[in-house]
């Protein structure tokens, strides 16, 4: 299957990936090419089988207590921060 | 009544659904360790997890679970035994992973119903669609600095249910009830505190309009609104802006607005072209979420009595009205106390008490029920004494006052203060005679015709006898004086 140009332009804005003209072709040819492969998939008759999202059937989710084991690690959480102050990570101001 | 909205082309109908994103009562995160407690230091309650990092992979917290499903049973709900966690991809700085694990095609809760009562004293039932978990997002702080939003993600991972209405909600007045209601149930099962100001409850709210008849028009989403009066005053307004869009012979476009209580106003949040794409698909992290319907039946038998429930039995048991059982159980507290009151006294003098006097004097003191100086037993047993006679209701509307300042028993106060009933019949004659001989004039005009003047000689008995006389005991002995 190939990708159209608009679709590939938009899966880079929600992706918030900057492309110029020549690199979103290049990625469209690529998507194309995982899409392609991905398809083969369809060959496999399902007829029958319920929908799976795991490659497992027979296990489930296993929980956990609700006990607090983790957290108070502000400096590991700040420290790939490329812009930190004090506590907080910064982003360029966003306001929706 | 049915509300409507009247235009220049006639009258409109309004149809409301809401979504309340209801924050779970759990000690740490739905999918992380990290604690979910209020107002900590800033990025103190994170996970590696929480903060998006790569390789860390989520387990979900058994209780928010069984938070989930107890609130499904508490909106008699269907409990779905089977459900799944999709992400939603969304890109913005509260979201580290760029995703929000949530439940997209597959709920853990089913469709539920809330009934509210309206001021009429009418019942409607609002339907629920569904409940499913979810994560928070983090916090983000605007005002600290002029080009740079700082970014606390203490709230990230923390548990949410999103509760779903169907647009069953037809004004404002019924989005008030049903959220009132809603927040009820919540508190009464312990799995939200409802607390609006903190953000613990929130609400995004589905308005259209249509005529009479007609097939549901285009809606727009209001988001985050976070008071019952906001939720209220947006849907009006929102509404109020559909119409004249449509007679102005326009079209609503589809679309997110903000409500903003200052200007009274709704605008556009997104364009329809930024709409968000949310490529839902299931999280690859994490398995299947499959339940026991044993562990639900256990659940269910730890369920407390909830307020449609208490209602009922206490205009049974003790024989109020519908409104004072209403008020009555808005809280759980102020049910409690008032059950202590009544109990093996009379339900209606009880009430009479608990919502007069007692709430007034709370009012007062700006003290909560949990901090009342006056315990329930101790104002059952002023009701006590109030029954066997030893005070009258004016006096003791003066030792409950006392009650309050000093904390005192009831009858302690009554017998320091000597404000026990005069029931002594010769004593009330006397006073009786006194007062009749000092107002020879008014006999006469009583015996004229003037009846309402039968209020003045009781006054000035009770005066007399400071308060304290059984004022049964001083109508009879007037009665006979002066009608004799």
């Amino acid at each position: 299957m190939s990708l159209d140009l608009a679709t590939t332009r938009r899966i880079a804005k929600l992706a918030r990936i900057g492309l110029d003209d020549q690199e979103i072709e290049a990625v469209r040819a690529q998507l194309g090419g995982i899409l392609g492969w991905i398809e083969i998939l369809d060959e496999v008759d399902v007829e029958g089988v319920p929908p799976m999202v795991g490659t497992s059937v027979t296990t489930t989710l296993k929980p956990r207590e609700d006990v607090v084991t983790d957290g108070n690690c502000q400096d590991k959480v700040l420290s790939n921060a490329p812009d930190r102050e004090g506590p907080f990570f910064t982003v360029p101001k966003v306001v929706e | 009544m049915s509300y409507t909205l009247e235009g220049n082309t006639g009258t409109w109908e309004i149809v409301v659904g809401l979504e309340v994103h209801a924050q779970v009562i759990s000690k740490s995160k739905l999918f992380s360790g990290a604690s979910t407690v209020f107002g900590g230091e800033p990025n103190s309650q994170v996970s590696l997890i929480d903060a998006g990092f790569p390789g860390m992979l989520p387990v979900i917290n058994q209780t928010c679970v069984e938070q989930a499903v107890r609130t499904g049973l508490g909106l008699k709900a269907r409990i779905n035994l089977e459900s799944r966690f999709d992400r939603k991809n969304y890109f913005y700085a509260d979201l580290p992973t760029g995703y929000q694990i949530s439940q997209f095609e597959h709920p853990i809760i089913g469709t539920g119903i809330v009934e509210i009562e309206l001021a009429d004293g009418s019942t409607r039932e609002i339907g629920i669609t569904r409940l499913h978990l979810e994560q928070d997002a983090g916090k983000l702080m605007h005002d600290q600095d002029p080009k740079r939003s700082f970014v606390d993600l203490n709230r990230a991972g923390v548990a949410l249910m999103e509760i779903v209405s169907e647009p069953d909600i037809r004004s404002p007045e019924e989005a008030g009830a049903y959220l009132r209601k809603l927040r009820q149930i919540l508190r009464y099962l312990e799995t939200c505190d409802g607390n609006m100001e903190e953000g613990s409850m929130r609400a995004d709210v589905n308005v259209s309009v249509r005529k009479a008849g007609e097939p549901m028009r285009t809606r727009c989403e209001i988001k985050n609104v976070n008071s019952i009066r906001f939720v209220m005053q947006a849907i009006e307004i929102e509404a109020t802006r559909q119409i004249e869009i449509w007679e102005a012979g326009g079209e609503v476009d589809q679309e997110t607005r903000l409500f903003d209580p200052h200007k009274g106003e709704t605008r556009a949040l997104r364009s329809k072209a930024d709409a968000h794409d949310y490529r839902y698909f299931p999280d690859p992290d994490l398995l299947p979420l499959v339940i026991e319907q044993s562990w639900v039946d256990q659940i269910k038998q730890t369920l407390p009595e909830l307020p449609d429930e208490k209602r009922a039995r206490f205009q049974k048991d003790y024989g109020i009205t519908a409104y004072d059982a209403s008020v009555l159980v808005a809280e759980q507290s102020t049910a409690d106390f008032y059950e202590k009151v009544a109990k093996g006294r009379d339900g209606k003098s009880a009430v009479a008490w608990v919502t007069g006097d007692f709430f007034a004097a709370l009012n007062r003191t700006g003290k909560s029920i949990e901090e009342s100086p006056v315990s329930a037993d101790s104002l059952g047993a002023m009701l006590d004494l109030i029954a066997d006679g030893t005070i009258n209701g004016k006096i003791a509307k003066e030792v409950l006052e006392e009650m309050f300042e000093t904390g005192e028993a009831p009858i302690e106060i009554i017998d320091r203060k000597g404000l026990r009933q005069v029931t002594d019949t010769g004593a009330i004659e006397a006073a009786a005679d006194d007062i009749i001989g000092k107002n020879a004039d008014k006999v006469e005009q009583y015996k004229g015709g003037k009846d309402k003047l039968f209020g003045f000689f009781v006054g000035q008995v009770m005066k007399a006898t400071a308060g304290k006389a059984n004022p049964a005991i001083v109508n009879d002995i007037l009665r006979k004086k002066l009608d004799g």
